[in-house]
């Protein structure tokens, strides 16, 4: 790995990048050499969180032929094919899958966002008898396992014909103990007393200034709920897992885990579960880069210090 | 805070005495709704959630509960008899304990994760503090690149790393092959067990780093600038003083790495078809899918399930109270 050291540019050339916490225009002082090391090993980071992603990205390219013959980083010359015969895979198949991830994960998200919204302020900026039993409750609900949860939750399904169906995987995945935990502590940071009251002398109904009083005002704490619902959903794997049979309403990981145990053996699919691995990761990358901004991680540090 | 003895649920609300000032949080109503109504507004907003939470969490933990209890006995005798499922007590939990196989599944969770927590949680550590450091370049690609993995599903990065792994596709093995060698394995434990943890190691730092850096941000700047003027190095700032201040965010990833440790399931699933090694019952997850659904065995895997959550609610609670100890005690 020692091939990422000449990449580095001149030691003046690049600016640092967290001025904005560091004095910016004050002299050095003496023997402030750049930290070499530092930035060897977070490069060495980097490219160990990129090789897999860049190596199924290459792969994807290959030719069934080429995938065990050539140089794993060379790319081949078989993308056209794979993607045609991955689109053509029972019948569309996988974009099938993927349309159904999105609607577990979307509406899952923005479902169990919202019911964590109303919890949350509930909790914070309420006080009613059984406040603290219930924040206990969903405390508690944080600890457990929810994939233990998975066979219970399957027969209960069943019990009232529900097992098999797209409710089985989105109904299970609204409540989320963490995320309840989080909006409250967002909405009693986020949401002033005053402001409530003042609504409330002006004679707004409870359900207009939760509506457009509180809710804008928890926006960057629900982005990160949604977030983190979002990915979790969309990488659930044991509750679709459990819960569905149909192949057309899998999501994404568990299409393409019976892709691989169906090719277990007959290497001819692995190209396709490569290729299917790989154009699914794409989109998934560019949304988490691209909301990464509005990713509040210090909702998530500052939670237990309470 | 339900200390006000009205009658109303709304403590904050008291009819009897409206000259005392409403608590901060309290809604004070002059609209003259019913006490009722004032009761039942933070209820109606949390109704969504009780009702969800009621259903998919403490319904089927009590279900999960009254099945362990339950499973087939055969009544009547000799050729006669029929299997009738009834209560039978603790047999399905001594079952479970004596069980050669989710014993020995719970033994390589336990082993999967004393090498994958300690080098998630060490490494997320590092990268945070290196991010902190003043002065090094490429911080912003470093810390986007290395928070990609995040966004790659459990089963997909298993996928991934499978073919990094497998002989025929792995990239160090066309190395090793290239200079004449045999082909690596890292299917066969104790190899396997550093596999898996690698993935782990691979999906979970990045996350884990982002929340470590941003209460590692959180931190006044003053207090580093202090140390720096005493001649500390940033070496010793990192130790002294930025590791102590980040064992909050420690002990939270570390309790979601716990939790996330005994539940695994999807990558040693999704590896198995590419080895031998994995047998079909490998983590007690494994073990407890078989139960229900090839064994129809609904009272042992019901049992086994409130062990496993009761394993990871002790490991929670051991990890919760060694931090405390740790970050408060020498204050207190």
């Amino acid at each position: 790995m020692t091939t990422t050291a000449p990449v580095i540019p001149p030691a003046s050339a690049a600016p640092v990048r967290r001025g904005d916490r560091q004095p910016r225009n004050r002299p050095t002082r003496t023997g402030q050499r750049r930290p070499r090391l530092a930035l060897f090993i977070l490069l060495l980071g980097a490219a160990y969180c990129l090789i897999p992603v860049i190596w199924v990205v290459v792969a994807s390219s290959k030719s069934p032929r080429e995938l065990f013959t050539s140089f794993s980083f060379a790319p081949g010359t078989g993308l056209f094919d794979n993607l045609t015969s991955l689109s053509q895979y029972g019948g569309g198949q996988f974009w099938q899958w993927g349309l159904n991830s999105l609607l577990y994960a979307g509406v899952g998200a923005v479902a169990s966002t919202l019911v964590s919204a109303m919890a949350g302020y509930a909790l914070a900026k309420f006080r009613f008898r059984g406040r603290e039993l219930l924040f206990s409750a969903i405390l508690a609900g944080v600890l457990v396992p929810g994939i233990v949860l998975a066979v219970p939750q399957y027969l209960l399904l069943a019990g009232v014909g529900l097992a098999g169906t797209y409710w089985s995987v989105l109904l299970p995945v609204i409540i989320n103990p963490f995320g309840i935990f989080l909006c409250r502590v967002f909405a009693a940071a986020a949401v002033p007393d005053d402001t409530i009251e003042a609504a409330r002398l002006d004679g707004a109904r409870e359900v207009r200034i939760f509506g457009s009083i509180a809710l804008p005002m928890m926006t960057q704490g629900l982005v990160t709920v949604f977030l983190l619902q979002f990915v979790g959903i969309w990488n659930n794997f044991l509750l679709p897992f459990i819960m569905l049979s149909d192949q057309d309403k899998y999501p994404m990981t568990l299409g393409l885990y019976t892709f691989l145990s169906k090719g277990a053996g007959d290497s001819d699919l692995y190209p396709l579960v490569i290729t299917g691995s790989a154009v699914s990761v794409i989109p998934l990358i560019i949304l988490v880069l691209a909301l990464q901004r509005f990713w509040r991680a210090d909702l998530l540090a500052g939670g237990l210090k309470g | 805070m339900s200390a006000s003895p009205t009658t109303s649920g709304v403590s904050a609300v008291n009819p009897k005495r409206p000259d005392v000032p409403a608590t901060p949080a309290s809604p004070r109503s002059r609209r003259g709704r019913s006490r009722l109504r004032e009761a039942s507004v933070p209820w109606a907003f949390a109704a969504p959630a009780i009702i969800f939470f009621v259903a998919f969490m403490v319904l089927p933990i009590i279900y999960a509960l009254w099945l362990s209890f339950r499973g087939y006995r055969v009544e009547g005798g000799g050729a006669f008899g029929r299997r009738v499922e009834t209560f039978i007590g603790v047999d399905n939990y001594v079952a479970a304990l004596t069980d050669a196989e989710f014993l020995a599944g719970l033994g390589r969770v336990l082993a999967y994760g004393a090498i994958a927590i300690p080098s998630v949680l060490g490494l997320a550590l590092l990268f945070a503090l290196l991010l902190d450091t003043p002065r090094v370049r490429l911080q912003g690609f470093a810390r986007t690149a290395i928070f990609v993995p995040y966004a790659i599903p459990g089963v997909i990065a298993s996928l991934l790393w499978g073919f990094l792994y497998l002989p025929s596709t792995s990239p160090a093995n066309f190395l090793v092959r290239q200079l004449g060698a045999g082909p690596l394995d890292f299917f066969s434990p104790p190899v396997l067990f550093f596999s898996l943890a690698n993935i782990a190691l691979w999906s979970g730092v990045g996350f884990n780093m982002i929340i470590i850096y941003t209460s590692l941000r959180a931190v006044p700047t003053e207090i580093y600038e202090a140390a720096r003027i005493d001649g500390a190095s940033e070496l010793q700032i990192a130790l002294r003083i930025k590791v102590p201040l980040v064992t909050p965010a420690l002990v939270l990833t570390g309790l979601f790495s716990v939790i996330g440790t005994l539940q695994l399931y999807s990558e040693p699933a999704t590896l198995r078809p590419m080895t031998t090694t994995i047998s079909s019952t490998w983590v007690p997850l494994m073990k407890i899918y078989q139960e229900a659904f090839m064994n129809d065995n609904l009272g042992g895997a019901a049992a086994a399930s409130v062990l496993l959550a009761a394993a990871i609610l002790i490991f929670s609670l051991v990890l919760l109270r060694f931090f405390q100890r740790k970050t408060f005690g020498a204050a207190s």
